[in-house]
């Protein structure tokens, strides 16, 4: 490790792992420092992303693929199905253990060095530019110096804060979620399974994500709005005991997932911020890799240029925030409005909904039908909410 | 004040994104409510597993209970 790199990436999640080597093949000389002592672990995800999103950003490898899903399940709050289908590989089901050390791997081929067990504890700003981080690893505090910081540190970012941005979440759209590893279940492992309702999951859903035929992350979300009430915890162990009485538990999981528009400012002096330090998650499905991936590959090159021609001022580095909210970020704010529409609906809104699509025949059901049947039947948003989920 | 129990916890974060003042530290296994906490309490109502609780509420001995009643 030197003292000096053009770029430090702070976390070595896949937004930190793509912004790392995107701004190495940029020829920015990199730094990626991640807190914890091995990359990838714990898994703090339920693993399923969209193909298309995925394969605009990396070319999948069959080893951190788990599963392969065709289509969704959306269940409502009385259990009625609707399912909605499409070719083989809408989906995959990675394994984020291997998924996260490859990308990791990845970007130290391209020439990024890579450091874990290495707290960053602050950004080092002399006249209030960003210049470097302080850095606590193996019980030694020391200062890296940089051009430019990216602060790819997840839902706990507070590089963002350290430098001065704004980016603590409003309660009602922070997710706080649990879910559990269960086995010893039967389920179709083609489709995904989404429940809504408010005695379920109140301003979130369950998902039910197959792993195979006999395992599947299963899991939850509720709305900070009401984890005040009942914890996510409680929530899941009775949706579990309802629906999976005999399942064991292989591995369970916390956490917490930022379901709002992009922050306002991403950029500062000498500083970027990507992933879910940025906000950058689809605030209506919760999904956040492929637009961490995204954000951090626009990140690197973006960064990549401005060190090239030694300009790292604000000004310069939004370009990156620029097309962020072409690519994916104007998207998101419209994502956000539907899902503040969809969780106004009562149970019976989303049960009529339902049922005006089920008196489809199933040739039918094709999501441009679906979404005509519901606007006709009953102008709700939940079909807006496939679109979002099967994107 | 804030306590946390660390054998809840899960190290996740939510509590560190919601927190108004930044007064939060998370490691990979450790976690630290700072001094100037403002006892908002949006910490101890998003965490999903109830690993944190203002002064009034004894989470140690809460825990403990519910383990010799399990
Ligand atoms: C329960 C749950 C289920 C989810 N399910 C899905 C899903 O099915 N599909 C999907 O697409 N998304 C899902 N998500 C969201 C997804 O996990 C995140 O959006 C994604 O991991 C974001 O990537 P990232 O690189 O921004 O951050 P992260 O992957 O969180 O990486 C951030 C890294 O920064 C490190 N770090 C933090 N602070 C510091 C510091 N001070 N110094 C050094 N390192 C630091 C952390 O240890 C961490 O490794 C889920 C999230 C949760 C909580
Ligand atoms: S939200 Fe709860 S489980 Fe997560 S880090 Fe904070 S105290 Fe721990
Ligand atoms: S009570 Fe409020 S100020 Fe104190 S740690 Fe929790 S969120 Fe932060």
């Amino acid at each position: 490790m030197r003292s000096f790199y053009d770029c430090i990436v702070v976390g070595g999640g896949p937004g930190g792992a793509w912004a790392a080597k995107h701004a190495s093949e940029g020829g920015a000389s990199v730094l990626l420092l991640e807190k914890d002592r091995e990359i990838g672990i714990p898994v703090r995800c339920a693993e399923a992303v969209g193909a298309a999103g995925l394969q605009a950003v990396v070319d999948p490898q069959p080893a951190w693929i788990s599963n392969k899903i065709k289509g969704a399940v959306l269940v409502s709050p009385d259990g009625r199905e609707v399912v909605v289908s499409g070719e083989r590989d809408q989906g995959y089901m990675l394994d984020r253990k291997i998924f996260d050390y490859a990308l990791v791997e990845i970007a130290a081929g391209a020439g990024v060095d890579v450091l874990t067990k290495a707290y960053v504890s602050d950004v080092i700003k002399p006249n209030g530019r960003v210049q470097g981080v302080r850095l606590q690893h193996m019980g030694q505090t020391s200062e890296v110096g940089c051009s430019v910081v990216i602060g790819a540190d997840g839902v706990e970012s507070r590089v963002g804060r350290w430098a001065g941005l704004r980016t603590s979440i409003k309660m009602k759209d922070m997710e706080s979620c649990v879910q559990k590893t269960l086995s010893n279940i039967e389920l179709d492992p083609d489709y995904v399974y989404f429940y809504f309702g408010k005695d379920i999951a109140p301003g979130g859903y369950v998902w039910v994500f197959p792993k195979n035929d006999r395992l599947a992350n299963v899991g939850l979300g509720i709305s900070g709005e009401f984890s005040r009430y009942k914890s996510a915890q409680k929530y899941l162990q009775d949706f579990i005991d309802k629906r999976f009485p005999h399942a064991s538990v292989l591995y369970t999981v916390v956490g917490g997932v930022p379901c709002a528009p992009t922050l306002k400012k991403i950029v500062a002096d000498g500083l970027m911020l990507v992933g879910d330090a940025a906000h950058q998650v689809n605030p209506m499905s919760g999904g956040g890799i492929n637009t961490a991936m995204l954000a951090g590959q626009i990140a690197g090159r973006v960064a990549a240029t401005a060190i090239a021609q030694q300009d790292v001022s604000e000004k310069k580095l939004r370009q990156y925030a620029a097309e962020w909210h072409k690519a994916q970020g104007k998207a998101h704010e419209r994502f956000h409005k539907i899902k503040k529409a969809v969780y106004k609906l009562s149970d019976g809104d989303l049960n009529k909904t339902a049922d005006a699509v089920l008196s489809l025949p199933p040739e039918e059901r094709s999501l441009a039908n679906i979404f005509k049947t519901a606007l006709v039947k009953h102008p709700s948003l939940i079909f807006d909410v496939i679109r979002v989920f099967v994107h | 004040m804030i306590n946390a129990i660390d054998d809840r916890c899960d190290f996740c974060g939510a509590c560190v994104a919601v927190c108004p003042v930044d007064c939060i530290e998370l490691r990979e296994s450790r976690i630290a409510i700072l001094d100037h906490c403002i006892d908002c309490m949006l910490c101890v109502w998003i965490c999903p597993v109830e690993a944190l609780a203002g002064a009034d509420k004894n989470l140690e001995s809460e825990c403990e209970a519910s383990m010799i009643a399990s």
